[in-house]
């Protein structure tokens, strides 16, 4: 059986796809963090000045969210047409919310993609139309006018503990099926992927809910 | 063992799973299970149970059981919604009923995988189990003279390794338990026991990639690393070996 059909070849490119969109995750994160001192705006030139790598990246992660997103979606129909019956009772030992969670997590995931690429890259959104056509243009001003609505925060905040649950259980889980596990090193790497998790939550988080406390405005 | 308890017997009752064939409709039917003490067994408890089912002229409950000693691997029920009943390393044939207390319900059900259909009441088909050690759990080996007990040396970490994994009775409680009906944990520990040894290293590669073929072939889901069958597993075969087939299989890409 070929690779891309076999249980565990599948869950191989999802794990590195999904390992991949982590480092993203937290490389962008760093990124983003330069708004507490002030220099968002100059982050955000010289990212647009690295000219066509910019679209090279674009398209990488495209090609890595597609990828994960479409085996992700197959495997989870497998597991269910594997399991046609459920018990009357089913006492769990083990299955987190967390990982029972993965496919509803990921499809947020998906639907915040979208959303936040229409909203701060493509900037189709209302509150930000008056931003459209700039690269980058004054990036500070587009983001606290974004989040002085309370709305636009819930959505990024909601959307970020979505990705705090996926990340809980889908970074111990990157090293697992990479076969990177031992005995020992198993709870270990379970504790760093939910110090990860939660290190992005509160990151992401912190940058709206500023905005709309006034810290930065 | 306290005199008091010699007296003490309990009354329980069963909802157990009962279904005529593979495709009759199943259903639950309620049981009182009376004079049980604390000494029975699970099993020897709906031994009980089956007794006066018997007696007043009813179907018994049907369900597999051999060894009765925890080491055969037939026993294979779940009870109140863990396979083998949540003690852990504890076949539910090992689960004694001072476990339970008097006036307890107890949920009692067939494993549950689209890979193992049920063939009557509590007795469901693991053929599966066994179709996926026939592609590829074993070692090939030529008849001939008896060969030489310290002819391959083997290091004490890796036979004491490989017998970890070897202690799996293959009796499908991870299947059962884990959500998405993989039976990874089963096929890891025979790929992982046979890789950890001279004798099994040279038909490694081809070994992962049958074996994982013939699971999927057969039904079962993939594995989600929730761990569950290493909380379920009566000999508590750990999820280490599940690593060591991820490991195996992406080391077989390049042989
Ligand atoms: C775009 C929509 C997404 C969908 C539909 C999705 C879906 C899933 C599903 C269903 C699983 C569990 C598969 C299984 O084990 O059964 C999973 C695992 C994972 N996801 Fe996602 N996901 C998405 C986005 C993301 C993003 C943005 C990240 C990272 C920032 C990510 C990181 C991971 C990781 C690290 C795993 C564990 C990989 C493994 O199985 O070893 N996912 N995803
Ligand atoms: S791994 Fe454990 S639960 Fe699975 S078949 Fe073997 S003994 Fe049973
Ligand atoms: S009957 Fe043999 S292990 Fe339970």
């Amino acid at each position: 059986m070929n690779f891309l059909k076999s249980s565990v070849g599948r869950k191989v490119l999802m794990a590195i796809t999904g390992q991949l969109m982590v480092l993203f995750v937290v490389v962008h994160l760093l990124g983003n963090s330069t708004i507490f001192i002030g220099l968002i705006n100059s982050y955000a030139e010289h990212l647009h000045s690295l000219g066509p790598f910019v679209w090279v990246f674009r398209l990488a992660l495209l090609a890595m969210v597609l990828t994960h997103a479409y085996y992700g979606i197959q495997v989870t129909l497998e597991n269910r047409a594997a399991t046609p019956q459920k018990y009357a009772v089913n006492r769990q030992l083990k299955v987190s919310l967390a990982g029972s969670s993965m496919i509803w997590t990921g499809l947020t995931l998906a639907c915040f993609i979208i959303y936040h690429l229409c909203h701060f890259t493509a900037r189709l959104t209302s509150d930000v139309a008056g931003f459209a056509g700039q690269v980058p243009g004054d990036v500070y001003r587009m983001l606290v006018t974004s989040f002085s609505h309370g709305l636009t925060v819930f959505v990024y905040v909601a959307a970020m503990a979505a990705l705090c649950l996926h990340l809980f259980h889908g970074i111990q889980s990157f090293f697992q099926t990479m076969g990177w596990n031992s005995e020992c090193s198993l709870p270990l790497f379970s504790k760093l992927g939910k110090a990860v998790a939660v290190i992005v939550l509160l990151g992401y988080g912190s940058i709206p809910v500023a905005i709309l406390a006034g810290i930065l405005s | 063992m306290s005199s008091h308890n010699e007296h003490k017997s309990m009354t329980l009752t069963l909802i157990v799973w009962r279904q005529k064939n593979a495709t009759a409709q199943g259903k639950f039917d309620t049981y009182t299970a009376k004079g049980i003490t604390e000494h029975h067994s699970f099993l020897e408890m709906l031994d009980v149970v089956n007794e006066d089912l018997i007696k007043g002229g009813k179907e018994p409950i049907m369900f597999d059981h051999d060894c009765r000693e925890g080491i055969c691997g037939m026993c294979s029920q779940v009870v109140n919604g863990v396979p083998h009943g949540g003690q852990e390393r504890t076949t539910v044939c090992q689960l004694h009923m001072r476990k339970f207390k008097d006036g307890d319900t107890i949920y009692i059900e067939p494993w549950r995988a689209r890979a193992f259909p049920i063939v009557r009441d509590l007795i469901v088909d693991r053929t599966a189990l066994d179709t996926i050690i026939q592609a590829g759990g074993f070692t090939s080996c030529h008849t001939g003279g008896i060969p030489d007990g310290n002819a391959i040396l083997i290091s004490k970490p890796d036979a004491d390794y490989a017998m970890d994994a070897a202690e799996c009775i293959g009796c499908g409680a991870c299947a059962a338990a884990c959500p998405n009906s993989a039976a990874m944990l089963f096929t890891s520990a025979k790929v992982a026991q046979l890789a950890a040894l001279p004798q099994g290293k040279p038909e490694a590669s081809v070994r992962v990639k049958k074996m994982l073929d013939a699971h999927k072939e057969c039904g079962f889901g993939n594995c989600s690393n929730h761990y569950e069958c290493q909380a379920a597993c009566p000999k508590g075969i750990n999820v280490k070996f599940i690593a060591k087939l991820n490991r195996e299989y992406l080391k077989a890409q390049f042989a």
